[in-house]
């Protein structure tokens, strides 16, 4: 599987999220440029966290207008598989890709630690894999990570089992304790948490890579069935 | 025809020999734009002239040190990686002191961009920061509220530029003092990794080069900053805001990767960062250290606003500027890097032979000043000392705790010894997904992905012990820093220092700066650390009243990467050892220790006794205790002694420890002394760290066993303290956090 890499002016988890695909999870890993349209034939697009060009209007803002991103909203509308995470979250509420929007903590300050989530769904690319129930360990790092949406959007989300993750003690105040969500087609999925941050044990946790090992898995089925 | 008069001369802070000096220099009168330049290379900030003969003393050479001081950071090397390439680390701790003070949130963000980009500008890419933070007191009735508001504003602001340049703040030490209330401490320490073969040095080589400038425009902000940090704060200064910069990490991150990725292009001679002193330092200096002459043309220079004079151009402090030389013919593989960034980049002068930065505006001179001179000439005093300074008695009160249980609350809740992770987890202290061990622990430990090595580092410094005793203060300093990187199994390799005195024209004040790097010197030969480069910070006073002398010490250890060993006990019903054994401790040496600050709320007497030579065999025993895995934890003694490293140790997975020891000492001193050269460690088998401990011929103490949720403690079967965990743990974690929320409910 290949993923590809975003990387806006300000991105600074775009190296992690590729050392996390390839070195950990021993795929292949291309960065791609913001002002480039091309994806490089990826087969999953990460919008990696950081501070893209910024983010000094709203948080993902400016993102949104640039080459690349077109393409990126070419790609999930023909089903590609498009993982936000972080600012790249950000940028997926932005630009119309996933619904609601992400504020300021409640405490207004940036937190940096590990929470645990659980998966709120099994049925995403991006949860299959991760068993029911189950704790995940994985760092959250932002001082914009507050999910929120009107009340009706929110229903909507948990009647058509769009929430992707939960926190089980929410640190930031974010409606429903979401920690992530999905888009209609299920192939677009952005959530606070960095997942890429624990792919190794070194990094003190290795259940992020539930949530690679589950997109690997969906897409080598989507393969088989295409074959 | 001058325009100079003394009252101008003195309002730069030069003295009329300084200005004699400048005039012989340039074999006539200087003009403004040229008295300005002066000002700031010769002030204290830039040019060290009252420490600079006393920091020769300073070890600085090993054989893996490749750069010592004088650069924009000290550099070492650290191993190859598997192709042979060799792999190095910069890093450097520097002071941003004044500035946050008067603006907490740009001044601390701002010393944290000025820190990384003396990293970057030597080619590395920083991959940690720490820092260490005096405050004055939350809790005191009348500096409280400002004291937390700055160090609310401080710990933002360090959150603001780290988080958004992409660089983990993984460690420090934050310490609260009644003098830091007016003159609160901003040390920051950047470390940044790069191969050997791709450092770059500040130096304009090459008669006929381009000079390009790069990064945000140049604007009045910053103006004489780095005299103002040369100078005691007044009531006035609290009208200096414009003189504090603002910070822009976003640029920075900017910065930082277009020249990463235009120094890949082999088209850059040479690189320095604007940073105190701006335009002026970076122009003199890169021509100063190749021995070449720099012409600019102030007209390319770009600017935020019209109508900026000379002098307001070359002295500005606006952050995130960088000026590079590039290879004659290749300026245009430069700029167009720079342009894929979306940075604006100008040749704004040339490399000359002649020895002289020259400045024009619009083609006319108007500054023209020999460049070595000018760098390297300022002034070096030999200031009077004479016996530190210190007001204290040596005998302290006697010390009979009512309940020593109830003292260890004390501590657990006092500002010094409590949890600090209101403060780093608003650090992203783990982007880069290099952070092996982070904040809490006794030392930081950052991987190195492309060779198999970790770097790990600690900063420390205590005041109070350099105040009783500058020499002994500093030489414990570095025994307990090099003691940190032991305990999480790394070897000390160099060391980078940041020394935070008061006034050095007052005699005892110079005596206490000097003691304290003569110690400093003597601990790094002797640990092996020599000191790579700095940064002084003097004039650290309020209306007369100056800090306690505070040197900082940043020291870099390397180790094998592996799953780190920390500090907390893992495993109920492991032995206990206390490695270096109980120590030795009287009356005199308990005026400096956590339990005098907090418990007795006095100072007295001196710091704890150091035996240098005992001190490194208990580090090489628990390094090889660490690095072969035979204890599950290690935990060095040192603030709040025994008694407050086993609550340490018992706070993470709420396993405590069941401890009784054999001493004569009398309780307080048992529990509470802060003698050095003493490890806890938790292990499975005692046997082996006992043999462990003989083969370097100290002693390893079997003092207790792990116990789930509750720290007890006795002497010779007498209990001394005993408490569940979960109540002490609760008055550590919460401390801090509900004394800042005073602010709110007041």
């Amino acid at each position: 599987m290949k993923f590809g890499v975003v990387v806006f002016p300000g991105s600074n988890c775009d190296h992690d999220a590729w050392y996390a695909a390839s070195a950990n999870l021993g795929h292949q890993a291309e960065f791609l440029w913001h002002s480039d349209s091309s994806l490089k034939s990826s087969d999953c697009v990460i919008l990696p966290g950081g501070f893209s060009y910024g983010d000094y209007l709203r948080c993902g803002a400016i993102a949104k207008f640039s080459p690349v991103m077109a393409s990126v909203k070419k790609f999930a509308a023909e089903g590609g598989y498009v993982m936000g995470i972080c600012n790249g979250f950000q940028i997926l509420t932005e630009c119309g890709l996933l619904p609601g929007a992400l504020v300021r903590n409640r405490g207004l300050k940036f937190i940096c630690k590990e929470v645990l989530l659980t998966a709120a769904t099994a049925n995403s690319p991006y949860t299959c894999a991760i068993p029911t129930g189950a704790e995940l360990r994985i760092p959250i790092a932002h001082g914009e990570g507050c999910y929120v949406a009107d009340d009706a959007t929110l229903d909507m989300l948990e009647a058509d089992d769009r929430v992707a993750f939960r926190y089980v003690e929410n640190p930031n105040g974010s409606l429903r304790d979401i920690a992530g969500v999905l888009n209609e087609g299920r192939n677009v999925m952005g959530m606070m948490p960095h997942p890429e941050r624990a792919t190794e044990p070194l990094m003190g946790s290795s259940d992020g890579r539930m949530v690679f090992e589950s997109l690997i898995q969906s897409y080598a089925s989507q393969l088989s069935a295409a074959k | 025809m001058s325009q100079i008069t003394p009252e101008i001369v003195q309002a730069h802070q030069l003295t009329p020999g300084e200005y004699e000096h400048i005039v012989s220099i340039l074999g006539r009168e200087p003009n403004i734009t040229e008295l300005g330049i002066f000002s700031v290379m010769w002030s204290e900030h830039c040019s060290y002239k009252s420490s600079r003969i006393h920091l020769k003393k300073l070890p600085t050479r090993s054989k893996l040190v490749v750069c010592g001081p004088g650069e924009n950071a000290g550099i070492i090397d650290i191993g190859k990686d598997p192709e042979g390439n060799d792999y190095c680390i910069a890093f450097k701790i520097e002071s941003h002191n004044h500035p946050s003070f008067i603006e907490p949130f740009q001044g601390a963000a701002t010393g944290v961009g000025g820190i990384l980009r003396d990293i970057f500008t030597m080619g590395a890419r920083p991959v940690a920061v720490m820092d260490a933070l005096r405050f004055g007191p939350l809790d005191d009735p009348q500096t409280g509220a400002r004291n937390r508001r700055i160090i609310d504003g401080v710990v933002a602001g360090i959150a603001h530029y780290g988080n958004c340049f992409g660089v983990p703040t993984v460690g420090g030490e934050t310490v609260f003092e009644p003098s830091y209330a007016g003159n609160p401490l901003v040390n920051v320490f950047a470390l940044g990794v790069f191969r050997k073969d791709q450092i770059f040095y500040g130096k304009a080589t090459g008669e006929g080069n381009p000079v390009i400038y790069v990064g945000s425009k140049t604007g009045k902000d910053g103006i004489h900053g780095a005299s103002m940090a040369s100078a005691e704060f007044t009531e006035e200064s609290k009208q200096k805001r414009p003189n504090v910069q603002v910070g822009d990490p976003f640029m920075e991150k900017l910065l930082l990767e277009a020249c990463l990725e235009a120094m890949q292009t082999g088209a850059i001679a040479g690189i320095q960062d604007m940073g105190a002193a701006g335009l002026t330092c970076s122009t003199c200096e890169m021509s100063s250290r190749a021995g070449t002459g720099i012409e600019i043309d102030l007209a390319h220079v770009p600017q935020r606003e019209q109508g900026m004079t000379p002098y307001e151009i070359m002295l500005s402090e606006s952050q995130e500027r960088m000026l590079l030389v590039a290879h004659k013919g290749r300026e245009n593989e430069v700029l167009d890097v720079f342009k894929k960034w979306g940075l604006d980049a100008r040749i704004v002068g040339t490399v000359k032979s002649d020895g002289i930065m020259r400045v024009l505006n619009h083609g006319e001179i108007v500054a023209e000043i020999p460049s070595r001179p000018l760098a390297d000439e300022a002034p070096i005093y030999d200031r009077p000392h004479t016996k530190p300074l210190r007001k204290v008695p040596m005998e302290g009160p006697a010390l009979r705790s009512e309940n020593l249980t109830a003292d260890l609350f004390t501590l657990a809740r006092s500002e010094d010894l409590c949890s600090k992770r209101w403060i780093w987890e608003q650090y992203d202290y783990m982007v880069r997904t290099n952070t092996v061990a982070g904040p809490g622990g006794d030392a930081a430990i950052i991987r190195i992905k492309e060779i198999g090595s970790s770097v790990a580092m600690a900063l420390d410094g205590n005041g109070r012990y350099t105040y009783l005793d500058p020499r002994e203060g500093a030489k414990l300093m570095v025994a307990e820093c090099c003691r940190n990187l032991s305990c999480v199994g790394a070897e000390p390799v160099a060391a980078t220092n940041n020394l935070n005195f008061g006034n050095p024209e007052r005699p005892e004040i110079m005596a206490q700066l000097v003691e304290a790097i003569e110690g400093m010197a003597d601990a790094c030969a002797f640990f092996e650390t020599p000191i790579t480069g700095g940064n002084v910070s003097l004039y650290n006073e309020t209306l007369g009243e100056g800090i306690f002398p505070s040197p900082v010490m940043g020291i870099v250890g390397v180790m094998k990467t592996e799953m780190p060993v920390g500090i907390a006990f893992n495993e109920a019903g492991r032995d206990i050892y206390l490695i270096g054994g109980i120590g030795e401790a009287d009356g005199v040496r308990m005026g400096g220790t956590q339990y005098a600050k907090q418990v007795i709320k006095d100072i007295w007497g001196l710091p704890p006794a150091l035996d240098m030579v005992f001190e490194k065999q208990v580090q090489l025993a628990v390094r090889e205790m660490v690095t072969s895995r035979t204890v599950e934890s290690a935990h060095d003694v040192s603030d709040g002694g025994l008694a407050w490293a086993l609550a340490e140790a018992s706070f993470d997975n709420l396993i405590g420890a069941s401890v009784d020891v054999d001493s004569d000492l009398a309780p307080e001193l048992l529990l509470y002394h802060e003698g050095p050269s003493r490890v806890v460690v938790s292990t499975a088998d005692g046997k082996t760290v006992e043999t462990m401990a003989a083969k370097y011929g100290v002693p390893a103490l079997k003092i207790g066993v792990t116990e789930a949720g509750r720290l007890k403690i006795s002497n010779k079967g007498i209990t001394l303290v005993d408490t569940p965990l979960a109540t002490l743990r609760e008055s550590w974690a919460t401390a801090l956090e509900s004394k800042l929320e005073a602010e709110v409910h007041a």
